[in-house]
Parts: C-alpha cells; structure tokens; sequence
C-alpha cells in the first residue's frame, strides 16, 4: 500500500509498504529518519516516542496505515533548523545523553510534558517520563534536563 | 562499498581539559537524532538476514531442510553449519561455541540456521519454513549438581565442570567466638541494554568484508569472526557504529559472524537487528550463583575467617564464566581483613540460557552475599553495621585473601564513614505524605498503614582490567597537524564508546597533553591497533594511558623539531595553547608554524603492570592490578501487606582515584546504582526447565524515572601511584554495593531473613 503522512512539516509517501509494518518501520527505513528508535518495539521503552497529531505515541504501536494522512513530528523534526530546542541543548549540557539511545522518545515525551505544563514539578517530571526507559544514566541528569528546559522556555517566552 | 548511514567523525567545538567536564562530542548528533547506532545503518540494496533458534534447552538435532524456505520469494539464501567455511566454533575464553548448531542445542535460543531476504517480515516468515528435527533431551538446570554429580550427561567433552577454583589462606579450620552462616542466591539479571544487536555485513571485492557494528571490543570480534569465516584477519574490517549501551553484553558474538556469513554468500550488504525478545536470547546474562558463608569473629568483633563455596550457573557455554570464578573467589570476603579464609567456586555447565560479562562481573554475587553475612554478624555481634564494617575494613598495606600486598590507598573505611554521615531522609511520619511518594506510588495501594523504613549499607572491593596474568593493554594513534590554520590534533583507536563517554575522555587527554583547543576522535576501527574490551572498568586506565603515550609521543617530536628551528635544547618545553613554551612560560613558537605542512603521527601502546595467575592448589597469587571500592546507604520504605518495596534514598562514596571527567563520574555511579537497585528489587530473567519466562519489556522490569531515588553521592580522588594520572576504575563498583544495601535496608525494615535477590513482593509477604 502506499501511505501518506506529514512528517516534520514536510509531505512524505511510502510507496509498497506491507500491511504489518509500523509507523516506526515507515520513518526509519522508508523515510530515512532512523531518530526514533527500535528498542523493544512493543510500547514499553518510549525510545521511538513521536508527535501524532500533536500527542505522543510510540511509533512502534501504531500501524502505518493508521498514519495516513496525519501528522508526524519526530526528533529530527524539534530543533529549527541549527537552532536546538532548549529541551536538546539542556539534554547535552546536563549530561542527561549517555548512550543516547532512549534520548529520542525522552526528548520528545519531555517537549510534550513542557508544552503542557511549563514549569512541571519533580513529581508530575517522574510520572510524566515513567514510559520511557534508560539504562545509563540513573535518570537523575533527565531530571536536571527536564528542569533545566522548563526554566529555559519559560525565560524565552517571558 | 560504504553504507549511506555510517559511523561519524567526532570534531567538536568544545574545551576542557583532564579534571573538567566538557560536553560529549556526540551529543549533539545524538539528542539531534542523528547519530548513527547500529541498527540505523543503511546500504542501498541490502537484505535482512534473521535467525532460527532452538526452542528446546536440550537437544540432539538429527536433520534439516532448508529447502522450503529458500523458495520463498524474496528469501536470498538459507545458511546452516555446513555452510561456515571456517571453524563452526568460537568463544572468548574457550572455543566451545558453535557457530551454527550442528548435531546438538543446549540451550532454548541457540542459532540454528540463518538466511538472507529482501524485507524483515519475510525473512521472519520463512524461518518458519526451515524443518529443524530435534531429539528433546531432558535439559540440566541446577547448577550444584552440574558440579558435582558425574553421572549427569556430559554437555562438553571435558564435562560439566568450566572452572574449579580453591583459595586457602592462614587456618582454614580457624574457630571463633561468634559464628553466622546462610545460603544466598542471586537471580540471572539480564544487561538490558536499550540498542538492539545489530549490524551491517558488506561485502568487498577482496573476497572480505567489512562489518558496521555495536561491539565492547572490535579486535576479539574480528578475530572470531575471520577464523569463522575462514578468512585471514585483514581482510575482516570491523567498524565500530553508534553503541546503544552494552554493560558486557556485547562481549560475546551474536550476530557478528552470521550477517558476514550472509552478505558473503548473496555477495549483498546484510543488516540485522535482533527484535527484544531475541535479544534476550542473543546475548549472555550474569551469572545465577548459589552460594554458602560462614563467618566467624571475635566477640568484639573482628573477622577470624570466612569459608564459603559458591556455585556460577554459566548456562551452556564457556563465555567469561571462568573469569567469573576467578573474580568471584578472590573478591569473595570483599574489602576486608580476614586472616584466615578457605573460598571454593565452581563455574559449572549447564542447559540454562549462557552467561558471561555484566557491569561488575563476578563480584555481584559475592558481595550480596557477604554484605549480607556482615549485617548477621553484627546482630549477632549486637554492634552497629556501619562500625562493624569500618572495624574490619582493608586499608592502604592490608594483605588480601590472596597473598596480595594493597599497595596503592584503599579508603574503604572512610567510604563507610562518609555514606553514614550523610543525612537521612525526613523520617515519613513526621512530614505530611505524599501518597505517590510511598511503596506503589500512584497506584495508592496505600496510606501509609503497614509501611515501615529500615537502612542498610553496601561496601564492594572490585578488580579494575583483565587479571590472572593476561597482558592487557591498548593502542592509540595520535596525529597532529595544521588545519585551517589551527593546531588540531586526532585521536584514533579501536576503543568502544558505549555511551560511558570515552570519546570525551580522549580529547581531554589530548587537549591536555597537547596543549591544542581542537581535537577529533577518528571512529574507532580494526585499522589500528587493539585498544581492548570496553569492560572491566579499564578504558579510561588503559586506553586512556595509550592515548597518552602517544601524545606524549608526538610531543616529544614537536620539541625536537622546535629544537632544531630554534637552535635550543628541547629541555623544559612544554605545549600550551596553541605554543610552544620553555620552562619559565616563555613563548618559544607558535605550534602551527613549527608542525607547519608536516603532521606528526604516532602509535603507543599502554600495558598495566603485570598480574600473576592464582596457585590452583591455594589461590594465592597477586591477580588483580588494581581495585574500586565504594559504599552505599539505601533507605526503603516497605509495605509489609503487599510486599512492596520503595527505595527512599540511596547514597554513594566511591573512591576513583582521579576524577578525570567529574560529571561523568557522577553519571556512571547514579546510572551503575540504578542497575544495582534492579538486582535488588526487580530484574531478573526467569527460568524453567532451561527456558526463559519473560523475554520481554513487558515481563523483565528495569527501573524506571519512578522507582530511582534521589542520591548523594561523595567521590574521592586517592590517587592510585600505578595508574595513569592515579585513575581507578569508575564503571563497576556502584553496581555491585548497591545491591546488598538496598537488600539489608529491606531486612532492617522487615526483620526478614530474605537470602534471595530480587527480593519479590511474596518473599516479603511470605505468600
């Protein structure tokens, strides 16, 4: 089948995409957008958490017919251009990236988190990222990033 | 043929020298989404290969038929191991692996066959086309009984038994006034790594190839791999790509040989990328142990000995399980005084699931254990916990239980001090609750009612780099040269950054050493020298060494060739900022005029001082190079009606010699604490009959944002005078005290006897 889906503000088509594949298979290896990430590929991770019409979702549930016609917004998609959104540059200066590899869906799912709350607290950070796991860091530099982000923003938009 | 996605070359425009703690060179590509792991790897007209595995942990295979699933369209080859041109074995220790099973599975997960096709779905569905006929034999699971009971079946031609090691020192008959004993056993926790094993097999027209991977060591890949493969060395290049964690997981092959098996028969790129559950099959576990102590002491409290034995269930090949035993059995009394001591291990085979490496490797299960015994002693004892472990701590000149004179510090009591002092959290009763702050959190399974908090410590002794006499060491390159005008200098070495942030160590050093702002770190490759295995706490001792050896190197070529432009002695010149400078800061030359067109490159080793093998009758010998210690202080609250465990605080001192990158030690001892406070509570792969119960996300827990506590976290810098600038190994200790500390503040809260990690819901309820 032939999926159309908006992705980072730009049109895209995948062309013979087999029925069983996912939203994630679409944007990684048809789209050439391997920033989500594949690490369990059953929703318990978070590492290839994307922008479904504005609401995060994993990629990895969501059938690529099921895109048809939305809008997508992934990793790739949060800086403008050279410009890092706060939540990615305060992810790099507070250490919050070891391996890197959960830091995709984290990104994204604290972006939405932010958007919705500006300042979160502790507690509505940890209940906010509980679906995204990382096995390097301890969270505790994702907290500081988290953070760090909010006060960014808010600070920008003062 | 290179892939379209491929490994970067880090040039970066940050500063910081040893003892600061710059920004990873990565990050940015990473949190862009940019950087290249593994499973993104990418070639133009590749196929997917996927692997057949044995459902059974025990049987005689006595036919295949591949041909189904080669008629498959789509499907490009089917591979079994009449199709491995070289050896059909492998391993790291022992060369007991097979490549593809031939007549025989031991374990449920064991490669069979492979094939190649032109999408991963179909490759998935013809696997289910290859006819495997299986004699199902009854499977070995207890691991006791591997090692002692010779009527068993006979998994390998030398038997059950890997690994059998004895340590005797002083009276191993000595009594004492007081005496605890107790059997302990650690559950199979699993690396759980979040990028999947995976790759990119191209083909060359060499009749080689080059592989694109996630690996700790690239060297003892290519090695296995090319004997496989039947190929000489050089023509089987290895290239590391982005590393989405590893914690000894990635020591063993997994899909190293069979993507290059693939790509080299449809002579097309190959990717493979295991899915979770098979990378719960695809990769080797820590090792389950059973283990008996026995401690006796003066009633005032002064190790008289330990006797232990403990039993390493190492699954169904070799893997690291011999040096399992060896860390096992000579950490086994931990950072402790003990005079007298007589220690068994066992590594044994068996038909559950392999183990080998993990974050803190043989030292885990012991220290469960003896932190355990120590906080029975002191009940026994009635003594305080904390002082009872400072009363006996090893200190700078203590012998150790294998004959091994500590000559470097070793401020195991003062970690023990510092973790005690810290300030304990509000006590719960006296502050209002938070219901999400309590055992279940938002689940509000409770108020408050039948929760009680209990402390508890954790102190670890952990051998840094390889040990028992092997020499291990690592190779750097390093160039320096003009570019744009501007100094740089490139780092280049075949060393794994697996997300611990050794790239960043790298242009710390060379900045350093160097004396230039800007440095690259040239993808690590087999087109240098070995640099090792990302394990064993070593990369930044012994890489880091490297790296400084040939910067130093090259140094000392800048101020011959400055010497000669110059007409002076190179004596006292030093490089700073971009110049060269004499001894009283005088500024001799700019490094960009004397390097001028001319780069200077050069190639160092770094070897760490020789270790000895341990006496097979009496386990003495000096084995170990160096030592981490660190201590933990958990505070937990449990609710004693669910079984529910929430971890409150967990505090940290550990000793690292020199902080080289500060923020980097702070991360590697919150995230090692995390692993460790797992073990206690939550992980574990489960196992019946030899098959694995939970290969999933969703049936094997790892902690989550929710479940970490808040940490203090205090670090010495006692320099280590053997060590490259007196580093010590940071990576492992955290794991490893942790546990213990987290198990004894469950039992102080509990009054339980709780002799098992995890420790579950039931155990607590006793339902």
């Amino acid at each position: 089948m032939r999926v159309n889906v908006t992705v980072n503000g730009e049109h895209r088509q995948a062309d013979n995409v087999w029925e069983g594949e996912s939203l994630l298979y679409v944007l990684r290896e048809r789209l050439g957008l391997p920033g989500s990430k594949n690490a369990c590929e059953q929703g318990e991770c978070g590492s290839c958490t994307v922008y479904l019409d504005g609401v995060p979702a994993c990629a990895c549930l969501v059938a690529a017919g099921q895109a048809e016609g939305r809008e997508v917004r992934t990793v790739e998609g949060l800086a403008e251009g050279d410009e890092l959104d706060p939540v990615q540059e305060s992810f790099v200066e507070c250490g919050a990236v070891q391996c890197g590899f959960c830091t995709p869906g984290l990104l994204v799912a604290a972006h939405d988190l932010i958007e919705r709350t500006g300042q979160p607290s502790d507690t509505e950070i940890r209940e906010a990222l509980a679906g995204n796991l990382c096995r390097c860091t301890g969270y505790e530099k994702i907290l500081d990033a988290v953070k760090h982000a909010a006060a960014r923003k808010a600070e920008v938009s003062r | 043929m290179n892939p379209t996605r491929s490994p970067q070359q880090l040039e970066d425009t940050i500063t910081g020298g040893i003892g600061e703690s710059p920004l990873r060179p990565d990050g940015v590509l990473k949190v862009r989404g940019e950087f290249a792991y593994s499973s993104d790897l990418w070639h133009e007209d590749m196929l997917w290969g996927a692997t057949l595995r044995s459902p059974h942990p025990h049987a005689l295979i006595t036919g295949i038929d591949t041909a189904a699933a080669l008629a498959v369209p789509g499907v490009h080859a089917v591979l079994t191991h009449e199709d491995v041109p070289g050896e059909n074995v492998y391993g790291l220790k022992y060369q007991d692996t097979p490549v593809l099973a031939a007549d025989r599975v031991r374990y449920q997960g064991e490669p069979v066959a492979i094939l190649a096709a032109d999408h991963p779905e179909i490759a998935r569905q013809a696997l289910k086309e290859i006819v495997v006929h299986y004699q199902v034999l009854e499977p070995i699971t207890d691991p006791e009984r591997a090692a002692h009971d010779t009527t068993l079946p006979k998994l390998h031609p030398d038997g059950n038994l890997v690994r059998y090691q004895r340590i005797v020192r002083g009276d191993p008959d000595a009594e004492a006034d007081v005496v605890v004993s107790g059997v302990y056993e650690i559950g199979m926790q699993d690396q759980a790594f979040l990028g999947p094993e995976s790759g990119l097999a191209i083909p060359a027209d060499d009749g080689g190839v080059d592989l694109y991977l996630a690996t700790q060591w690239l060297h003892v890949d290519q090695k296995q791999t090319a004997k496989a493969l039947g190929l000489p060395l050089e023509k089987v290049r290895l290239t590391l790509s982005g590393v989405g964690g590893a914690f000894g997981g990635r020591e063993d092959l997994s899909m190293q040989i069979h993507s290059c098996l693939l790509a080299l028969r449809t002579g097309r790129p190959v990717k493979m990328v295991y899915n979770r559950e098979e990378s719960f099959f695809g990769h080797v576990h820590r090792h389950p142990a059973k283990m008996y102590y026995e401690h006796g002491a003066t009633a005032d409290g002064d190790l008289v000995y330990v006797r232990a034995r403990l039993y390493f269930d190492g699954g169904a090949y070799a893997s690291k399980t011999p040096v399992v035993v060896g860390n096992g059995t000579t950490l086994s009394v931990g950072p402790y005084n003990v005079p007298n001591a007589k220690i068994e291990g066992w590594g044994v085979y068996s038909n559950n699931p392999t183990c080998g490496a993990m974050r803190g490797l043989g030292a885990v299960q012991p220290t469960y254990a003896y932190e355990s015994q120590m906080d029975k002693l002191a009940a026994a004892l009635g003594m305080d916990p904390a002082e009872l472990r400072i009363r006996n701590a090893m200190s700078e000149g203590s012998t150790n239980v294998t004959g091994q004179v500590i000559d470097f510090p070793a401020p195991v009591a003062e970690l023990v001090q510092r973790v005690r002092d810290m300030p304990l959290p509000p006590d719960r009763r006296s502050s209002s609750v938070d219901i999400r702050e309590l055992p279940g959190g938002a689940s509000n399974t409770t108020h408050g009612e039948g929760v009680v908090r209990g402390v508890g410590y954790g102190v670890t002794i952990k051998n840094i780099s390889y040990a028992e006499g092997l020499d291990d060491y690592s190779t750097a390159r390093v160039r320096l040269e003009v570019l744009g005008g501007e100094p740089v200098a490139m780092v280049h070495t075949a060393a794994a950054e697996v997300g611990q942030g050794l790239v960043t160590l790298q242009q710390q050093i060379a900045r350093t050493e160097l004396g230039v702002p800007r440095v690259t770190v040239h993808p690590a490759d087999t087109s240098v020298g070995d640099a090792g295995s990302s394990s064993a706490s070593r990369q930044t001792y012994i890489t880091g060494g490297a790296v400084r050896n040939a910067c130093l190197a090259v140094a000392e070529r800048v101020f011959a060739r400055a010497a000669r432009r110059l007409g002076r002695s190179p004596e006292g010149m030093a490089l700073s900022g971009g110049k060269i400078v004499a001894s009283d800061g005088e500024v001799l030359a700019a490094l960009a005029d004397i390097l001028g067109d001319e780069a200077i490159e050069e190639t160092r080793e770094y070897h760490h001082r020789p270790t000895y093998p341990l006496d097979p009758e009496t386990g003495q010998g000096d084995a170990h190079v160096q030592y981490g210690f660190s201590a933990h202080r958990a505070v937990v609250d449990v609710d004693t009606e669910l079984g529910l465990v929430k971890v409150v605080q967990l505090d940290c001192a550990q000793d690292v010699g020199k902080a080289m990158n500060p923020d980097a030690v702070i991360a590697q001892i919150q995230g090692g604490s995390a692993q460790g406070l797992g073990l206690a509570v939550m992980e574990e792969i489960q196992v019946a009959g030899g098959k694995v119960r939970n290969p999933s996300f969703t049936d094997y827990l790892i902690p989550t944002v929710l479940d970490m506590p808040p940490m203090r976290i205090d670090v010495l810098e006692r320099a280590d005078p053997h060590a490259p600038y007196g580093v010590r190994g940071v990576g492992e200790p955290p794991t490893i005290s942790a546990t213990p500390a987290i198990a004894n503040a469950i039992r102080a809260a509990t009054g339980l006897d709780l002799p098992r990690v995890p420790i579950r819901p039931e155990h607590i309820t006793g339902t």
